[in-house]
């Protein structure tokens, strides 16, 4: 009777076993496919000379493609965006949550303005950016009031603000829900013996809010960060393929490659990113762990 | 008024004020962020010739001739002063190329949410029900997959559709976006929340895989899958990346593509262009606003 028992029971552990890979089988066929095993062909080709005479040249394309003019400035445009739109991100979401956690009037109207943004294509828009944004633009004028010189912005080496104001626009709204949600999982009760005792709301703030967000926090600045690599679209659809030297991103360095179709230095370029994007999502991936933890205790 | 004021408890005064400052940079932030919406919403209603008036200052130099009064500055005006129809007469009447972009937008869109979804579907209750190390490592790389840029998915998507001569054809945006591991992560992320309880009482009342899957999971799931369909649908929607390098064909590219490539003689139809690619996401929102919400909240935090 026992053993009956089981066996049966290994034989259902089995059959959910079977189950299960028939279930994930068309979602891995495809990932394998177009990611998983292209991915080892680029591997391939970012350590050979040539598709056809295949010889190995193991880093040398690395080296090249390090040198190269065009991936650096690529490079570094696209850090420098990442590292001011990252920050502004954060801290411009969480005032936006903090806002619309108080009792404010039309809250609920706050939220749905606040999150539009994230629902209208940034093509829709551009034709009304370029209007605000050009030498002879509405933000120029505005600024003008204040003494301030004209500059084409999209010409200039202010170019990227124009594109981090885009960025914002179209990120904070996603970035506050994540904070809202935060918010939410504060215990009430904390909050209240806090303010029998006297605290002030800077002090529930700092001690409560800010240390119960902390996963929030790191969360949210990670994935700002990995959005802002992506951040070509935008500019693609104001300036085109080639715009000014401050905007030039990686996927420019990449979409001109494409266009030329020098898979070594396609390749070499996506192996390079893939290093930089997996130590960003292990450093999440620890944070997460680590801190994760430190609160629910 | 005053004397109600004084007589309020200063901690309640201090929160009245607070507030008071909250509403208005909420008015600031809503009005900044809903502009530009409302700007290209209201430009689409008013003539060519209003737009040449107003803008004239950004777009003269390319305008064929043509006598308008082009002013120095550029106005930028919230209510047209005739209210015009003109533009979207033209764009729905007189030049089909903008409604076949269009089309080819919701074709290639359409069909990748579907299957998506579809696939995801499987494959989440797949996650749910496995078991052991491969699963995690399988999922944890779908996770790394999801977070990487174009810069680096592209060239994988490139590679595969060139040996599958299905470059330049449709299919390739619609199969790298079908297998795109977006929705997979979601939904396991919220089937794993479904109790093991109702799947064991329905295995003890001897339902098989498919009916727990068919009967208790997908039923579940109903108002996840909304919240990932519009997720997956804005970010198609928007896409610029995968047409402009896996189509070369202009005439196949999307209206979001097209949309920054409209001669500056067009700006007033580029603006009623703008205002009819915004609809389908806007109505989107507006029934489905609680949806999105939702399925942002379940991606906090990665891993869940």
């Amino acid at each position: 009777m026992r053993f009956g028992n089981k066996s049966q029971l290994k034989k259902r552990d089995r059959r959910t076993k079977v189950g299960a890979i028939g279930f994930l089988a068309p979602s891995l066929i495809g990932v394998f496919l177009f990611f998983i095993l292209p991915f080892f062909v680029v591997i391939y080709y970012s350590m050979i000379d040539n598709p056809v005479s295949g010889e190995f040249v193991w880093f040398e394309n690395f080296v090249n493609v390090a040198k190269n003019g065009a991936f650096k400035l690529a490079g570094k445009n696209t850090l420098k965006f990442s590292f001011i739109a990252m920050p502004l991100a954060v801290v411009l979401s969480l005032l936006l949550a903090i806002m619309l956690d108080k009792e404010i009037p039309l809250r609920s109207h706050f939220r749905t303005f606040f999150l539009t943004p994230m629902m209208v294509p940034v093509a829709s828009i551009v034709l009304i950016v370029q209007v605000m944004f050009h030498y002879n633009g509405a933000v120029n004028d505005f600024l003008g009031a204040f003494g301030v010189a004209k500059t084409d912005w999209l010409k200039s080496d202010y170019a990227q603000v124009v594109i981090i104001f885009l960025f914002l626009w179209k990120n904070l709204g996603y970035n506050m829900i994540l904070f809202l949600a935060g918010l939410e999982s504060i215990p009430k009760e904390l909050m209240e013996v806090a303010y029998l005792e006297n605290a002030n709301s800077w002090q529930i703030f700092w001690n409560i809010k800010i240390r119960y967000l902390s996963p929030t926090i790191l969360f949210v600045t990670i994935l700002s960060l990995i959005n802002s690599f992506k951040v070509f679209r935008e500019i693609y659809l104001l300036t085109g393929g080639y715009p000014y030297d401050a905007l030039y991103m990686l996927q420019h360095f990449m979409n001109n490659t494409f266009k030329s179709l020098d898979y070594q230095k396609l390749s070499t370029a996506a192996i390079i990113m893939s290093f930089v994007m997996i130590i960003i999502i292990g450093i999440l991936f620890i944070a997460e762990n680590k801190f994760g933890k430190d609160v629910e205790e | 008024m005053i004397k109600k004021w004084s007589s309020l408890p200063k901690r309640r005064r201090n929160e009245l004020i607070q507030i008071g400052i909250f509403t208005i940079l909420a008015i600031i932030f809503a009005f900044i962020f809903l502009t530009p919406i409302v700007l290209t919403i209201t430009n689409s209603f008013m003539s060519q010739t209003e737009i040449n008036a107003n803008y004239g200052a950004v777009f003269a130099k390319t305008e064929k001739g043509g006598k308008v009064f082009i002013s120095e500055k550029v106005n930028l005006h919230f209510i047209p002063d005739i209210v015009s129809f003109s533009q979207y007469i033209t764009v729905l009447f007189k030049s089909p190329d903008y409604l076949i972009k269009f089309w080819n937008s919701v074709i290639l869109v359409v069909p990748i949410v579907v299957f998506q979804l579809a696939v995801a579907l499987f494959a989440a209750y797949g996650f749910t029900r496995a078991k052991g190390k491969l699963k995690e490592i399988v999922f944890f790389s779908y996770i790394i997959l999801m977070l990487m840029p174009y810069q680096v998915t592209l060239v994988p998507n490139y590679l595969v559709a060139n040996w599958l001569k299905i470059i330049d054809t449709k299919w390739a945006i619609w199969l790298p976006g079908i297998a795109s591991p977006f929705a997979v992560y979601l939904l396991t992320k919220f089937m794993r929340r479904i109790p093991s309880s109702y799947i064991e009482a329905a295995q003890i009342d001897g339902a098989g895989e498919w009916q727990i899957f068919r009967k208790i999971c997908v039923p579940l799931c109903k108002s996840c899958l909304y919240s990932v369909a519009i997720l997956v649908f804005i970010d198609y929607w928007n896409m610029v990346e995968q047409p402009l390098i896996l189509l070369n064909d202009p005439e196949q590219h999307p209206l979001s593509v097209f949309l920054s490539q409209i001669n500056s003689g067009e700006t007033g139809l580029a603006f009623a262009v703008a205002t009819i690619y915004m609809v389908p996401g806007l109505l989107v929102f507006l029934y489905g606003e609680d949806y999105l919400v939702e399925g942002i909240m379940y991606q906090g935090g990665i891993k869940g």
